[in-house]
């Protein structure tokens, strides 16, 4: 036998040998199942002591919710003009594990349908974190063409995809950009603020307007699927689902009709107006000119048009009617010369005498009226009528301004009006805490001069100036001006009201105090000597007004303002409020013509012709 | 015409066969069921694939056959070759590390016509060097024949650790070690040796690649990368805990299914079976197992010379390992090693060499000692 070890060698016991063996063989067997008993402990407490855990995770695994969008809820006028609605449009999706190369296909994709550098990049990116079999967008808004050019070279392009998706649009284009707003896409910005969860299958968020304050009731709610996945992510069948919920559609309390005589009234020029119903707060409209049109910026705005808005010097996108800061001028007047009659320092027939200069005691300061050599013996009504400034520097110095501030703070000055709009400024109500905490100065005699004819430090915004009106139009009961009027859950569904939020206590005068004012602005309108008679006398209706003029370029001395050579920019802005019909007001307006030189001549045939929209509608067509 | 007279020899042939077989039926019947087990399960693992089904029923009907011839070649005989076999099973081995093909590791021989793996080779030939090494000399075996047992296991199984194949080799080494322990070597001493080699783990730390290291670290703590390293440890325990006491049922798992658990038709089988069989089957199997280890011991302990002894007890236990490495990797009780689930997962060589193995026993039955 061959051996490796032939040394030293102990004589073979076979028997004992094999009684060895046995032992071995019987302490190896119980190692063993000592050692599978406890492999199967670890069995046991995998698969009944934590099977409850695993099996979640095995569902986790394989069951993924696909969030369902919901539709956006629509936008309605007050009379059910769509404002803002949810269109089928198309895009064009590539799958790159069916479409194979993936580069060479964009490339004759691009002799087919045009496609942006832009629209390449956002291509790439998303193409970085999706998966070879998931869809990616290429470009949105294919035109009709373009879908039918595409439909026609189909089979050249395998995982290429026309898509139908629903988008917002604004059949209303730029007249109604700044209340309503528009839609963009979420950005990173939006996603800090918003909850993910509710996001999870909507692409676009209200950025403006109406979209931007409403969201939430607009929004819906998100719905999912179940759907079982496989490791890949794949989807291979739908489990179960819960449908989404559309969002609420508004209803404005806007009258397109009324918007778009005001968008025309204001041809082409740059100002505000914004209409108001006294008798319950609802805007009625609301116009900032010039305006753009919001369905750009749905679907992504090109670099260069957005440059175009943002580089245009008459500012498009600027809201002016929520945001712009105007000097009021003597459209405070009515408001000024309430405050006299309420304090019981003028009753309706007190006179002035207007010399065409006023002084106050002691100082050399000169400030005039606006008619060389002064308008004589003038009260409240014909003060009002002519516009006569010394009347009310008089009355406003008379009050001192710790006393007009508080007068003019309860018609909203100096706050926001708590319109239904993000990013509302306060404007300005001068005062003397005011002037101190602004400019760390005293406040001087002569300042309260001028904020008795709205100028000075004042600064309003249209839609402060309209709802001050409107409380002064309504008798001093304030409504909290609002653009929502009703929500509706479907297009069938019965409005349901909107809750509206408390305003201001109102403001205590007898009907004797009220007439006078109204009657004053009625004269402004109707009487031989109000400033604007030629916009008034022929109306059927009464009218209410007063004119304003903000100056840019300040009178110095006797030295004339020619608005024909005084640079656009630094003429005047044209200020109007007006209420009718005058004795049971149903629409109040306050709207600014920017560089439109005087009040009377610039602003008041606009504001005519809204009045005129709304109480005489012009033909049949407009009547209910 | 029907040859009447051959009918009546095959019967007569059958029936002495059934009376006195050449092969252990129990032991058979087991190993048939083990294999049956597996290529139910294999069907839902492989998403019903009936070609691989066929291809592994193919495989382990060659392991039978090979099972039923080594079941007629007398124990004398193997003893007689094991060391050529030895030498040649080391041979090829050194081969393979200069001209073997593999991804990422250097395992396979490619002879154009066969392409196999000769670390199976070394499953058979550690075992029965080792056993013929000790089978003329007085038992248990001195401090020096253990010097030689060591040399003659560490050549290859250092030989397969170097390819790199951690799970072969040490399936290989622990076959020669239960022929040292079957030979009665003192518990004394094995304390010695598993301690020194407990002393020298942070040796074979150093040895080994980098990808061995991560699985041992994702053994430690799985959840430190869960979608990396970690996932198969992971979602193999996933798969057995979501199968509960009575399991998804057959074609229910989820996890292979949707190809959530990796390598499902091979190293982690035993994970579908888990879930889709549950507790219950997870118990049945490892009873089979435990069954056919304990009539491997038996036969061993009534064969009829120390080398068939010795062998046959070697092939039983280290078909323990198998269920042991393997089943614990699934259940996260040990790092994850390439070992299959005996005639379970998918894959030829394995399942040949272990019945191949099996004829072995089944020949050292067929000769053991009788009329005691």
């Amino acid at each position: 036998m061959i051996g490796l070890g032939r040394g030293r060698r102990a004589v073979k016991d076979p028997v004992q040998e094999s009684n060895l063996f046995r032992v071995r063989a019987a302490e190896g067997f119980l190692i063993i199942a000592l050692c599978l008993s406890v492999l199967l402990g670890r069995y046991v407490w995998l698969q009944v002591l934590r099977h409850d855990e695993f099996s979640g995770r095995a569902d986790e695994n394989r069951i993924k919710l696909k969030p369902l969008p919901p539709s956006r809820g629509l936008i309605y006028d007050r009379n059910g003009v769509l404002l803002a609605e949810n269109i089928l449009d198309y895009r064009l999706e590539v799958i790159p594990e069916q479409a194979g190369d993936v580069d060479a296909t964009l490339a004759r994709l691009g002799q087919v349908i045009a496609i942006s550098p832009d629209d390449r990049d956002q291509f790439e990116a998303l193409r970085q974190v999706k998966r070879r079999f998931h869809n990616i967008p290429l470009r949105y808004a294919l035109s009709e063409q373009e879908v039918s050019r595409f439909a026609l070279e189909r089979h050249r392009f395998p995982g290429v995809e026309v898509v139908p998706y629903l988008t917002r649009f604004y059949p209303q284009g730029s007249d109604f950009a700044h209340v309503v707003g528009y839609v963009g896409r979420i950005d990173d910005e939006d996603r800090e603020r918003l909850e993910d969860a509710r996001y999870s299958a909507t692409t676009h968020i209200g950025k403006t307007g109406i979209e931007r304050y409403y969201e939430d009731l607009l929004l819906g709610e998100v719905g999912y699927e179940r759907v079982e996945t496989n490791a890949e992510g794949r989807a291979l069948r739908v489990l179960g689902r819960v449908p989404s919920k559309p969002g609420r559609h508004l209803r404005l309390s806007i009258d397109a009709r009324l918007q778009r005589a005001a968008v025309a009234a204001f041809a082409g020029r740059a100002g505000a107006a914004v209409a108001i119903d006294p008798r319950n707060g609802e805007v009625l409209a609301m116009v900032s000119q010039p305006a753009f049109d919001p369905n750009q910026f749905v679907n992504g705005i090109s670099r260069k048009d957005y440059a175009a808005l943002i580089g245009d010097p008459r500012r498009p996108l600027y809201n002016r009617a929520v945001l712009g800061g105007y000097e009021p001028g003597s459209t405070i007047k009515p408001f000024i010369g309430l405050m006299g009659l309420r304090l019981g320092l003028r009753t309706p027939g007190d006179t002035i005498w207007s010399s065409g200069e006023y002084r106050l005691p002691g100082q050399n300061a000169v400030w005039r009226d606006w008619k060389r050599g002064g308008h004589g013996e003038v009260n409240l009504r014909e003060a009002l009528a002519q516009s006569v400034n010394t009347y009310f520097y008089d009355l406003a110095v008379d009050t001192g301004i710790d006393r007009l501030e508080p007068e003019m703070r309860a018609f909203g000055f100096g706050a926001p009006t708590g319109l239904d709009l993000t990013g509302e400024p306060s404007g300005v109500l001068p005062s003397r805490s005011w002037k101190q905490k602004r400019f760390g100065k005293a406040w001087y005699p002569g300042e309260t001069v001028i904020a008795g004819i709205g100028q000075g430090y004042w600064v309003v915004t249209p839609v402060q100036l309209a709802h001050a009106l409107s409380t002064l139009a309504a008798r001093g009961v304030s409504h909290r001006p609002h653009l929502l009027m009703s929500l509706q859950a479907g297009i069938d569904a019965d409005p349901e009201p909107v809750a509206i939020l408390p305003d201001r206590p109102p403001i205590e005068a007898t009907p004797a105090q009220w007439d006078a004012v109204r009657e004053g602005m009625e004269a402004v309108m109707h009487s031989p000597s109000g400033t604007a008679r030629a916009f008034g006398f022929d109306a059927p209706y009464r009218i209410a007004g007063k004119s304003g003029t903000a100056q840019r370029a300040r009178r110095r001395g006797n030295q004339e303002y020619n608005e024909n050579t005084t640079p656009e920019h630094l003429r005047h802005q044209a200020l109007f409020v007006a209420f009718a019909p005058a004795e049971a007001p149903t629409i109040a307006v306050a709207l600014v013509v920017e560089h439109g030189s005087s009040g009377s001549k610039a602003a008041a045939p606009v504001a005519r012709a809204i009045l005129d929209a709304y109480l005489n509608p012009p033909s049949a067509e407009a009547t209910p | 015409m029907i040859d009447f007279d051959l009918m009546a020899r095959l019967e007569h042939r059958a029936a002495r066969w059934l009376k006195r077989p050449r092969v252990d039926l129990f032991l058979l019947g087991a190993l048939l069921a083990v294999a049956v087990a597996g290529l139910v399960v294999l069907f839902s693992a492989s998403a019903e694939d009936p070609g691989q089904v066929v291809n592994q029923a193919l495989r382990l009907l060659l392991g039978f056959t090979v099972l039923f011839v080594f079941a007629r070649i007398p124990p004398t005989v193997f003893r007689t070759w094991t060391p050529w076999f030895y030498a040649f099973t080391v041979a090829l081995l050194i081969a393979v590390l200069i001209f073997g093909e593999g991804r990422g590791a250097h395992r396979w021989l490619d002879f154009k016509i066969i392409r196999f793996q000769p670390s199976e080779f070394a499953k058979l030939a550690l075992p029965m060097m080792v056993a013929w090494y000790l089978h003329d000399r007085a038992l248990p075996p001195t401090w020096r024949n253990l010097a030689v047992c060591a040399v003659l296991i560490g050549l290859p199984a250092l030989l397969i650790m170097d390819q790199p194949d951690l799970g072969t080799a040490l399936l290989v080494s622990a076959s020669g070690a239960f022929v040292v322990f079957l030979a009665g070597i003192g518990w004394m001493r094995i304390s010695l040796i598993l301690g020194s080699g407990l002393a020298c783990l942070p040796v074979l730390w150093h040895f080994m690649h980098e990808y061995q290291r991560n699985r041992v670290r994702m053994f430690l703590d799985p959840e430190a990368d869960p979608l990396g390293n970690g996932w198969n440890i992971i979602q193999s325990q996933i798969a057995v805990g979501s199968g509960g006491v009575f399991g998804k049922g057959w074609l229910g798992s989820t996890q292979a299914r949707l190809d959530f658990l990796p390598e499902h038709t091979t190293d982690f089988i035993f994970a579908v079976f888990s879930e889709e069989f549950g507790l219950i089957g997870v118990i049945a199997i490892i009873a089979v197992y435990l069954f056919i280890i304990g009539r491997g011991l038996w036969i061993a302990a009534n064969a009829r010379d120390t080398f068939s002894r010795l062998l046959a007890g070697s092939i039983s236990m280290t078909f323990f390992v198998y269920v042991m490495v393997n089943g614990g990797m699934i259940a996260g009780l040990l790092p994850v090693v390439g070992v299959p689930m005996p005639l379970v997962s998918y894959g030829g060589t394995s399942a040949v060499s272990l019945l191949a193995g099996f004829g072995i026993l089944m020949s050292i039955h067929a000769h053991r000692l009788r009329g005691r």
